[in-house]
Parts: structure tokens; C-alpha cells; sequence
């Protein structure tokens, strides 16, 4: 019985409730970083540092919080996680830290951070919290890769900056398409997304009113 | 609910903030050392891109960049009399500090503040870069005001002529990815290879325009693509050229260069 109910908060986010593609969070961050596989994969990474644990700090002190200022507590604890991240990545990873840029620093804001904090981790056990906060954070991945993929691949024709097609600007083949690059493009590959996802899952077809 | 009484709201703020300013200290302090050392790389590495020694993308090892750094000479410049500063460590020369010492800088006229900087150092280093024993290129690093933030960056100059430009890079901003922050692209980089920052009467004609280049007229080679989406970045690397380059910056050093030859 626990067991299930674990392995419901972890999974359910993945494709059941998904932040990005049902409840339409964290769309900015989706768009900016994934022109790149690396820079997505960065940025997975990161967000589910920071919202794993931030569920699990705010869930450890949800019982002293005075609800008068539970919303900036909650702001000043992933606002120093995001730091802690940003600053791992300036001393392991510079060059993506440059990529990533503001975005990594834009984690604060992410409202998946936020939303998972005030909707799931004050009112659960700081174990459920962490759970769900990976979970969480693995639905988010799964649309980053998903974008990030299609766009690397056909936007300049390599995977993890490997070349994969070879671009007709080097003698090859492949005509890059240059949509693809830019962040409109991420927009329509959420569209997809969220349109299989709906025709597998059809119970998250919203009712026309 | 004892949870919202003042004492225990001041308590629980209080108690919020101490953990996270220790972790988050600790966290910046402890990696100082680290990220200072990435920084001093993506330095040396940012001139050697400037250099033509290191292709833009191409991912180097700490070492290599060490070793190919080996053909590059810092020098410090007196920018007022063109001449170089020899009793200086060039190597260990700080020109961004020196430029915020009130002793060691000088305000800008605002007339004359083409980059936006307002101050600058009365030093600035210049890099010799050789290749086979023969001084080769000189690069010079500028910086100035972009939409954002200040854009750091280097620009190379033909050592035959002082005057073709041979490469342009930014190593630090804070411009909006994907539109100012496209002085990063290395297609756009590519295109100022080649151009010509000064005219026949010495003065600095180098800019960046609106759109694109027109092919064959007779401005085309003192031109560059502006960056779409981003005029004011644009008119910011175009102001810091002209600065850079000009009398207030580097223009008595690099007129000296061209009368008695890159030694």
C-alpha cells in the first residue's frame, strides 16, 4: 500500500499530471534551453535538485511556517538553493553555466519550484515531498529532452554536438531548419506533446464548455 | 493558530535566513578559488578565439589552452602616450580594477564616451600574438555599455597593416540570449574577419549597421551585420570600436605601431 502510493507520487507527474504538459508550468524555462541537448540536460539536472529538496526542506518545517509569510519562506529557500546550484555550475561546468546564462538564476521563478512547495509540500511528510519532488522534476525532464531533441536534431543537425546529419553548409546533405532554433519553435513540440499525450491519455482532455 | 504571532513569525524568518545566508556563503566561498580559475581560462581562451588559435565551439583542454597560450605576449599600454609600460607586470596586470582606482583612471569626457564606461585606466593591456616567430596579430581588449549589461570582449588586428581586423569576441555579458547575446554566435563573428576598422585619413570607420551588408560598394568593407532584434547591443559594439579604437583609447598606440612596425 505505501509502496504504491510512493511509486504513484514519483510517476504520476511523469505522464498522468504532468507539470509542463497538464498544468502548463515552467513553459519559459522549456523554451529557452532547449535549443541545446546539453544545456536541457543542465537544466533537468538542476530543477531537480532544487525542487527535491526544496520540497523536502519546506515539508521538515511546514508545521512552524506562519502562514502569514509561507510564501516568502518558501521563496527564500529555493532562492538559496538556486544559488548553491548556480554556483556549482560556475566551478564544474563553466561553459554551460554561460550558456544556461540568467536561466539557471530563472530557476527561482520557475513556478513548478513554487507550485510543488505550496501545493504538495506543506501539507505532506518530508519524504512523500521529496518523492514528488523528483517526480515532478522527471516530468519536466521528460518534455525538456523531448524538445530539446527534435530541435538540436533538426535545427542544426546533431545530438549532444555530435553530428548526426550532415549539414548542407559543410558539404553534407541536411538543410538545417532555423525555426527551430528559435523559441516559437518549442511552443509548437509542447503542442505535439501535449496533443499525444491527450490522445493516449484521454481523460486529460479538458470538457469544452 | 500560534503559528502567526509575531514572535513566532520574526523566529521562524529569522531562523529561514540564518540557515540559508550560512549555506549559501559557504557554498560562494568555498568555490571561489575554483570559479576564479575558470574565469582566468575562459580569459586566455577567449583571446586565443580572438587569436584564430582556438576555432569557436571547439572545446579545449585546461592544458592546451596553457600551452597555445605560450604564443601570446601581454603588454601593458599607456594609452596616453601610445608607448608600453615596462616596469609592469604585464601578466598580472588588472585593467578592470585599474579602472575603477581613482589613481590609476581617468573620467571620460562625455563627448568623447562612445562605450558608455565613464571611466577608464590609464594602462590597458594588448596581447602580441605570434606564430612561427614573426608577431602576427594584436589584440586589444575593449568593453562597453550593450542594453543589459557592460559586453567584455577582444578585437584583433592584422599586425601587417594595423588596420584589417581579424576577429571580435565577448567573453563576459549579460545580453538577452538569442537576440543581443548573439554576439556569441560564431557566424556572426565570422563576418567581421577581414573588414577594415580605419580609413585612408586614419579615422575609425568601422560600424555596425541596421540589416545587412550590401556586397561591392565601396563602405561594404568597413561594415558588419547588425544584429536583428538587438539595436542597442549593436550600437553598443559599434560605440565601444570607436572608443576602443579611437584617440581616447588605443589610437596613439596603434598609430605608433603603423610608423615603426608590431616589434
Amino acid at each position: 500500500m505505501a509502496d504504491e502510493k510512493a511509486k504513484d507520487i514519483l510517476f504520476n507527474p511523469v505522464f498522468n499530471d504532468n507539470p509542463i504538459a497538464l498544468q502548463i508550468l515552467g513553459i519559459c524555462s522549456a523554451l529557452a534551453v532547449t535549443t541545446k541537448l546539453e544545456t536541457a540536460v543542465t537544466m533537468c539536472l538542476a530543477v531537480l535538485f532544487v525542487v527535491s529538496l526544496s520540497n523536502t526542506a519546506v515539508s521538515l518545517i511546514r508545521n512552524y511556517i506562519p502562514s502569514s509569510i509561507r510564501i516568502i519562506v518558501q521563496m527564500t529557500i529555493i532562492a538559496s538553493l538556486v544559488i548553491i546550484v548556480d554556483q556549482f555550475l560556475r566551478a564544474y561546468a563553466f561553459d554551460i553555466s554561460k550558456q544556461l546564462s540568467v536561466f539557471v538564476g530563472l530557476i527561482i521563478t520557475n513556478c513548478i519550484v513554487m507550485g510543488r512547495a505550496e501545493a504538495f509540500a506543506m501539507k505532506n511528510g518530508p519524504g512523500a515531498s521529496f518523492l514528488d519532488g523528483v517526480g515532478n522534476a522527471l516530468g519536466y525532464s521528460v518534455i525538456l529532452l523531448f524538445v530539446g531533441v527534435f530541435r538540436e536534431l533538426f535545427g542544426s543537425g546533431k545530438l549532444f554536438g555530435a553530428e548526426v546529419f550532415s549539414l548542407a553548409a559543410e558539404g553534407g546533405w541536411y538543410a538545417p531548419n532555423g525555426l527551430m532554433l528559435l523559441p516559437p519553435s518549442a511552443f509548437f513540440l509542447i503542442g505535439f506533446f501535449i496533443w499525444a499525450l491527450r490522445s493516449w491519455k484521454t481523460e486529460q482532455v479538458e470538457e469544452e464548455s | 493558530m500560534a503559528n502567526d504571532s509575531i514572535g513566532r513569525t520574526f523566529g521562524v524568518a529569522l531562523g529561514v535566513c540564518l540557515v540559508c545566508s550560512v549555506l549559501v556563503s559557504g557554498a560562494a566561498v568555498s568555490l571561489r578559488p575554483t570559479q576564479a580559475v575558470n574565469k582566468a581560462l575562459d580569459k586566455k581562451r577567449n583571446i586565443l578565439m580572438a587569436a584564430g588559435f582556438v576555432k569557436a565551439g571547439e572545446t579545449v583542454s585546461g592544458e592546451r589552452i596553457e600551452e597555445l597560450y605560450k604564443n601570446i605576449e601581454p603588454r601593458v599600454v599607456n594609452l596616453a602616450t601610445g608607448d608600453y609600460e615596462e616596469n609592469i607586470d604585464a601578466v598580472g596586470y588588472d585593467q578592470r580594477r585599474a579602472a575603477k582606482d581613482l589613481a590609476r583612471s581617468m573620467a571620460i569626457p562625455a563627448g568623447e564616451d562612445f562605450g558608455g564606461i565613464k571611466r577608464r585606466a590609464n594602462l590597458a593591456s594588448a596581447y602580441l600574438v605570434s606564430d612561427r616567430g614573426k608577431v602576427r596579430k594584436v589584440i586589444l581588449p575593449m568593453h562597453g555599455k550593450g542594453l543589459w549589461s557592460t559586453l567584455y570582449g577582444f578585437i584583433a588586428l592584422d599586425a601587417k597593416d594595423i588596420n584589417t581586423i581579424r576577429g571580435l569576441v565577448y567573453y563576459e555579458h549579460a545580453e538577452t540570449p538569442g537576440l543581443g547575446g548573439e554576439v556569441d554566435n560564431p557566424n556572426w563573428k565570422a563576418l567581421w574577419d577581414g573588414k577594415m576598422a580605419f580609413d585612408e585619413s586614419g579615422s575609425v570607420r568601422i560600424e555596425v549597421i541596421k540589416g545587412k551588408v550590401v556586397p561591392g560598394r565601396a563602405e561594404t568593407k568597413y561594415q558588419v551585420d547588425g544584429l536583428s532584434g538587438a539595436t542597442i547591443t549593436s550600437r553598443g559594439v559599434k560605440g565601444m570600436l570607436r572608443y576602443w579604437l579611437g584617440e581616447g583609447g588605443y589610437g596613439k598606440y596603434l598609430a605608433k605601431l603603423k610608423q615603426q612596425g608590431v616589434s
